[in-house]
């Protein structure tokens, strides 16, 4: 049985701004069973058809999915779990987890510090520029999110300032493929959460700086400061009703480009090879990340410069309804592949979870085969 | 990597990240240092003792730095600005951290040398001008670096080092700081 609090992709539905679209080209945005045939394979899907994407997943696999059914708590029971929701309990053997990584957006604690002046929004708020006030917009955070909304607000004519910690930059193309078919061929995607040396850190790494467009666009920093975006450091606190940012910011352009060019000689490795080079355009190099002649480290938040702050600051998720002890001291889900330290008790859907590829939409289906393997069998073994 | 030796021991520093994990009261660290006023600008600071691992601790020996001003502001020049005392931080503690990272990834050192520049604007200590600040300007620092690594590697090496410096993080983020009178 499948628990939705809402309606069948509801996060999808409810979670996101106006002009969201996919980071996946459509071919890649498959389930199991449920390849893409429109029209547009190297499109990206909008909020809408991600949805008409997982209605016709829900009715293609038959799940029985109850809507409209918040769990509100589930706990050990037995050699089972028993799961309270608004409508009633469920005694069951195994639960699988797959309520995301995203379900509170997270916001530092100095946000308090901010004058009631300028007004506050998270990516739940956000919906398309138009409905900000007008004036000044600092964007806090440089993944997908921040460049994307950085880059939709500056487009609207504001004036907007993007505060940038570590970053994961990427150009949308690379040798005339969409960067993430690189990451799929060339097996990058695939790498495995036993394999990575440091699993803790790529489970925390923020999305990359891509967005899905029809042009294929680059979205990098670069591409926002040719917008007229001023580029500050990472925001480290306020004082004096004063935002204070690192002055850190050209080391975070040099971690991120690095990080770039290491990956693209991967992909270039990987060409050479397996004799792909053929297909595919000659090696790139992307210029290095303009450094702003002086970044300020500082901003009089009660100026009236800055009329509004988009916190795009990630996501946590919500286990406040997990009534059993597997959370760490941070509230994140212990798990080893998955597999969470309570027998029955699984997750899918987090970041890394198996594999690089665990939180995109075409993550899922290896995930899911390896998981229900071990729910299998751990089912089997008691009968 | 194996044979890679720039003497920095970097089995204890992952073990250490690896029992510190889940042991934050046995990872905070004080660091201490105290000073007595010679006689004009000049002041001698001594640093020995530290609380770190759970328990009180000292250096092999004690340190002590004569701080004072060069002559061009009237002063005996007894020792260094204190100022500079951050470059000595900022050198010192990014270079350790191209040793350390260099022998996590296998990289043999030969020589790393750093220039460190920061420019300062005095008026702001004379209060010649509200609108300068009283700190350095701008820091720049350049390595130079031979090691067996290409161009990328190393700068990779320079940027990890940033990433962990606990200098770098005190000089380009705030800190809370309380002086008061006893």
């Amino acid at each position: 049985m499948v628990i939705e609090r809402g309606e069948v992709a509801n996060s999808w539905r409810r979670e996101r701004w106006d002009s969201f679209r996919l980071l996946t080209p459509n071919w890649q945005s498959r389930l199991p069973g449920l390849a893409y045939e429109g029209p547009d394979p190297d499109g990206y899907m909008t909020t809408k058809e991600v949805t008409q994407l997982i209605e016709r997943f829900a009715a293609l696999s038959g799940s029985p999915v109850r809507t409209g059914t918040a769990v509100t708590s589930v706990r050990r029971d037995g050699d089972g779990y028993l799961v309270t929701t608004g409508d009633g309990e469920i005694a069951c053997r195994t639960v699988v987890v797959a309520s995301g990584a995203c379900n509170v957006p997270s916001v530092p604690a100095f946000s308090e510090a901010v004058p009631p002046s300028v007004r506050q929004l998270t990516p739940f708020d956000y919906r398309e520029p138009g409905r900000l006030p007008e004036g000044g917009v600092l964007v806090v955070g440089a993944s997908a999110t921040g460049v994307q909304l950085a880059a939709e607000l500056r487009a609207s004519g504001r004036p907007v300032t993007l505060s940038v910690g570590e970053h994961v930059r990427m150009p949308r193309t690379y040798r005339g493929r969409d960067v993430l078919w690189w990451m799929d061929a060339s097996g990058v995607w695939d790498q495995r959460h036993d394999e990575i040396e440091d699993l803790e850190r790529a489970r925390r790494l923020p999305s990359p700086q891509l967005v899905g467009t029809p042009g294929r666009t680059t979205l990098d920093l670069n591409a926002l400061t040719a917008m007229g975006v001023e580029l500050v450091g990472r925001w480290a606190g306020v004082r004096d009703g004063r935002a204070l940012f690192s002055g850190g910011l050209r080391n975070v352009f040099s971690l991120a480009d690095l990080k770039m060019e290491r990956l693209l000689d991967t992909f270039d490795v990987w060409a050479r090879e397996h004799g792909r080079d053929g297909e595919v355009g000659p090696p790139e190099r992307f210029a290095p990340t303009r450094v702003p002649e002086s970044a300020r480290w500082q901003l009089d938040l009660g100026s009236g410069e800055i009329r509004t702050i988009v916190w795009a600051t990630g996501f946590r998720p919500d286990y406040h309804w997990l009534d059993v002890p597997v959370l760490d001291g941070k509230g994140r889900l212990r798990h080893d592949g998955g597999v969470a330290d309570s027998p029955g008790l699984y997750a899918l859907g987090l970041p890394m979870l198996r594999r690089r590829r665990s939180t995109f939409i075409n993550g899922i289906e290896d995930d899911a085969r390896e998981v229900i393997d071990h729910l299998a069998r751990y089912l089997g073994a008691r009968h | 990597m194996t044979t890679v030796s720039n003497g920095v021991n970097v089995q204890a520093l992952l073990d250490a990240r690896e029992a510190l994990k889940d042991a934050p009261e046995a990872a905070r660290f004080v660091w201490r240092a105290s000073s007595t006023w010679r006689n004009g600008v000049h002041s001698t600071t001594t640093v020995k003792e530290f609380f770190g691992l759970g328990e009180e601790r000292s250096h092999r020996s004690e340190a002590v730095f004569d701080a004072d001003h060069p002559e061009v502001f009237a002063a005996e020049d007894n020792g260094i600005t204190p100022i500079e005392y951050l470059l000595v931080g900022l050198a010192s503690c990014l270079t350790a951290g191209v040793a350390s990272v260099a022998q996590n990834r296998g990289i043999q050192l030969r020589s790393v040398e750093a220039r460190l520049e920061g420019t300062h604007d005095i008026r702001g200590i004379l209060g010649a001008d509200s609108d300068v600040r009283n700190g350095f300007d701008d820091i720049k620092v350049t390595f130079e670096i031979d090691a067996d690594a290409s161009r990328q590697d190393i700068e990779a090496l320079v940027a990890q080092s940033q990433k962990r410096s606990a200098v770098f993080d005190a000089l380009t983020n705030p800190t809370n700081v309380t002086v008061e009178v006893a």
